[in-house]
């Protein structure tokens, strides 16, 4: 029962800072609102008893990238008029309803999966442990090509920043 | 009773919400955050499935997916910056000089 009333605030907690996150003028504030978000699907994966990926969440998602965004938004000093709300025009409506079928073309094929509910998860299922020797050993070739992709990004975003 | 189609369904929502704000807002900061939300309803979708079929991959996934997100924005937010330098502006209708 319990589980019911967790999913459903932390439910709430990410769709409503996600909206709260789109329509907002000043980037700063909707960086803090998607924070929020973020924390709210934290506890959603606590919930799926993935703890390892939860703690993943708020230390990368909730903290570096999101202090990468705020950080980059003060840098970039933006006047008065950069921070007009955008206006509601027939392209954009037309978008929101394509959007409105996207969605129940994805409720319409996700409610039609079948699968069993398992109650009884295997030892260390998400926690570090577990997820830690599954990356080093089945999936230890990804696991080192994703080092390389951040260093061709950390390279990447010196060279872009250089000035020329 | 939760069950997995709650979990999806409410992924597919964050999903939307995410390709709405990266296709109507204008503010090239506030698509980038559109996209991190689509990267994170995708995550939510492979923790859950992986929950009920009780296999331990879909973290895995999950972990490379924030991997992959981190380089986006470290990359996205340096060519934002770059822009703003030559265009002195973060609307992304005042960067037409891709367009035909």
């Amino acid at each position: 029962m319990s589980e019911t009333i967790f999913f459903y605030i932390f439910a709430v907690i990410s769709v409503g800072m996600v909206l709260l996150m789109i329509f907002q003028t000043n980037p700063i504030v909707s960086a803090l609102y998607l924070v929020f978000g973020f924390f709210g699907v934290a506890g959603l994966y606590v919930l799926l008893s993935a703890p390892f990926v939860a703690v993943l969440q708020v230390l990368v998602y909730a903290g570096a990238i999101m202090v990468l965004f705020l950080f980059v938004l003060m840098l970039l000093n933006l006047r008065k008029e950069d921070l007009v709300y955008d206006r509601l025009n027939w392209r954009k409506i037309g978008v929101g309803g394509v959007a409105i079928l996207f969605l129940g073309f994805l409720a319409h094929h996700f409610t039609r999966i079948q699968i069993q509910p398992f109650f009884d998860l295997p030892e260390n299922f998400g926690t570090p442990e577990g997820v830690g020797r599954l990356l080093f050993t089945t999936y230890l070739i990804p696991f080192e090509l994703v080092s390389i992709l951040l260093l061709v990004a950390i390279i990447g975003a010196v060279v872009l920043g250089k000035r020329q | 009773m939760i069950t997995i189609h709650h979990y999806l369904i409410l992924s597919a929502l964050l999903f939307t919400l995410g390709l709405l704000g990266a296709v109507l807002r204008k503010n090239i900061l506030i698509v980038l955050m559109s996209i991190e939300v689509m990267m994170n309803a995708i995550n939510l979708t492979f923790i859950a499935v992986s929950r009920y079929l009780r296999v331990m991959d879909g973290h895995v996934v999950a972990f490379f997916v924030m991997a992959v997100a981190a380089a986006e924005a470290a990359i996205g937010l340096a060519i934002v910056v770059s822009l703003f330098r030559t265009r002195q502006t973060i609307k992304t209708t005042d960067w037409r000089m891709m367009r035909g």
